[in-house]
């Protein structure tokens, strides 16, 4: 299983990545040689093997429902120079097509 | 004749503030002294914290002063990797998209730190959001290797290990997600330990991998190790995985004593990628812990050569997951360029992510990916069950498994930079242990012939960190490698 640039762009655009002409190519490579690694594994017979997502087995945690203290919004708000302070919100380009007044 | 503090333990450190022998900011400005003098050559900070440690260190005086109870570590300087969130001071992940970015909240252990009495002298370098063997995918600096300054630390938490090798603090905290603690603790000579799965909150821990990572403290002795691990475990209602189990007293451990202990050698992790000194001295460690009195056999953990694979698919699945928050929208870097909201995102990260987390994000994402799913993902969750079976059939016939901690000493910087997959196999002995969850501490056992630092990996069934402490002390006693220093 090889990659092409055009798959490893494609790939960037999922992970919302835009690279350069020249970064798609040595990713291409670099991820190429990663994928030959993974062969290795095909190899191995896992029928019937359950995957392990958690190592060391713990059950849900659970507390009361009952509500404490988040962030303060103002705090939060102060990570930002992007902010309305009146909104109580960070400012994005508009994301929905139309005159910007809602949904 | 005044005591030199910087070549002080954190317990001598301890009880000298507690019993009054000194002050706490005695003992601080002694280290910022020392940082202030050798950084330049070492480069393991992203800030040195001056005015907090001095804060600290004055409110551990005043407290002292009024008769008030003050924690086990008082006094004590300690570095943090600068994944670990402080609140009120810049915490970048050695990243440019997370630069200027301070956090409105502190990591559970550094509270925890912060109570048991710890001064926080900086915030360590690392490769960019713990993604690295050696410190070089920083986006800032490399640091380097304080017993040759030409060599590499290690990685991730290179900064780490380099400032304890370096005495800039007795403590320093990592984090490990497959052998960045125990990798750079052997690179630069020192203790170091990432514990069970869950022993440690992750609270404040910038994610990588949230399955694999785990805090950990580097110390140069056994005892300091076992302080540093006591501060930060333990429960947290902020971090469902960490584990409740009660949290021994680590220091109790360190009894001498391994007189019947089953140790045991996996052939798997003695193949031909092992410098010949690495290999002698691991069987030196081996010599040394049959005449303490331990009992060595041959191990076997079959699936090992799977680790490397299954780590590489793992680890960078569950990054992309955890580094999508990175947007520009609320926190860190946000680009300039004018676009709708996805060029937004795309071009901040493109311009926020060095190369190495650009690859990782999207091997992980082509992993993650539909018609990819099975044969990546999942394939590599089953061969973590075998490598996690594996371990759990060798507890049973031993209590310690013994390898190196990395296949090679310190390279020099630049030497594997330009070659990504060379770079990965610095991790092949680390990784498995993180897949399985398991413990795993490296102790310097030796020098090679360029008088480059050697460690030794004791690995253990989950839970285990005392036995784990207690061979590395029995060791370090009957050894001095833990009293050589760099000459810096």
């Amino acid at each position: 299983m090889s990659l092409t640039p055009h798959d490893v762009l494609q790939v960037g655009a999922l992970a919302r990545l835009s690279l350069d002409d020249a970064e798609a190519e040595r990713m291409t490579r670099h991820l190429n040689d990663l994928l030959a690694q993974f062969d290795s594994l095909t190899q191995l017979d896992t029928a019937g093997v359950p995957p392990t997502s958690h190592a060391v087995p713990v059950t849900a945690l659970l507390r009361d429902d009952v509500v404490k203290p988040s962030l303060p919004r103002e705090e939060v708000l102060q990570l930002s120079e992007h902010v309305d302070e009146q909104l109580g919100g960070f400012i994005v380009p508009q994301v929905l097509p139309g005159d910007g007044g809602g949904a | 004749m005044s005591t030199n503090w910087t070549e002080q333990s954190a317990a001598a450190i301890a009880a000298a503030v507690k019993s009054k022998q000194v002050t706490a900011r005695e003992v601080a400005e002694a280290f910022l002294a020392r940082i202030e003098a050798i950084e330049p050559k070492i480069q393991a900070f992203l800030k040195v914290t001056p005015e907090k440690a001095r804060e600290q260190a004055d409110a551990i005086d005043a407290r002292i002063a009024a008769g008030e109870e003050v924690g086990a570590l008082a006094g004590v300087p300690v570095v943090l990797k600068d994944n670990l969130t402080t609140r009120g001071i810049e915490t970048t992940c050695a990243s440019k998209i997370l630069q200027g970015f301070v956090p409105p909240y502190d990591a559970t252990v550094v509270t925890k730190l912060e109570q048991a009495g710890a001064v926080f002298v900086g915030k360590a370098n690392l490769d960019e959001f713990a993604m690295g063997s050696s410190c070089e995918n920083s986006a800032y600096f490399p640091t380097h290797n304080p017993w040759d300054t030409s060599r590499v630390p290690g990685g991730s938490s290179g900064g780490s290990a380099a400032a304890v090798a370096a005495d800039f603090a007795p403590l320093a905290l990592g984090s490990d997600t497959g052998g960045s603690i125990r990798q750079p603790a052997a690179l630069c000579g020192v203790l170091g330990l990432k514990p069970t799965y869950g022993r440690v909150s992750r609270y404040g821990l910038v994610a990588y991998a949230s399955s694999l990572d785990q805090i950990g403290p580097f110390a140069r002795t056994v005892e300091d190790l076992a302080l540093g691990l006591q501060a930060i475990s333990g429960a947290d209602p902020m971090d469902s995985t960490a584990l409740t189990d009660t949290v021994p007293d680590y220091t109790a451990s360190l009894t001498g004593d391994i007189k019947g202990l089953r140790v045991g050698v996996p052939r798997e992790y003695f193949g031909s990628g092992l410098e010949p000194a690495v290999r002698a001295a691991i069987d030196g460690v081996v010599a040394t812990l049959e005449k303490l009195g331990a009992v060595v056999g041959e191990a076997t953990l079959p699936h090992t050569d799977y680790g490397l694979a299954a780590y590489y698919i793992v680890a960078p699945a569950e990054a992309s997951s955890n580094l999508a928050r990175y947007d520009g929208v609320r926190y860190g870097h946000r680009s300039q360029k004018m676009g709708g909201h996805n060029e937004l995102f795309e071009q901040t990260r493109e311009e926020g992510f060095g190369p190495e987390v650009k690859q990782r994000i999207l091997i992980g994402t082509y992993a993650l990916s539909a018609g990819y799913y099975d044969a990546f993902y999942l394939k590599a969750m089953q061969v973590r069950t075998k490598i996690l079976q594996d371990f759990q059939t060798a507890f049973e016939s031993f209590d310690v498994l013994i390898t190196p901690t990395s296949p090679t000493t310190a390279f020099a910087i630049g030497e594997k930079s330009d070659d990504p997959l060379a770079m990965k196999l610095a991790d092949i002995c680390t990784i498995p242990a993180n897949l399985a969850g398991i413990p795993g501490l490296s102790q310097c056992c030796g020098f090679d012939e360029q008088g480059l630092p050697i460690g030794v990996q004791y690995l253990g069934p989950a839970l285990s960190e005392a036995t784990l402490l207690r061979v590395a002390h029995a060791y370090e006693q009957a050894t001095d490698w833990h009293t050589r220093r760099p000459a810096l």
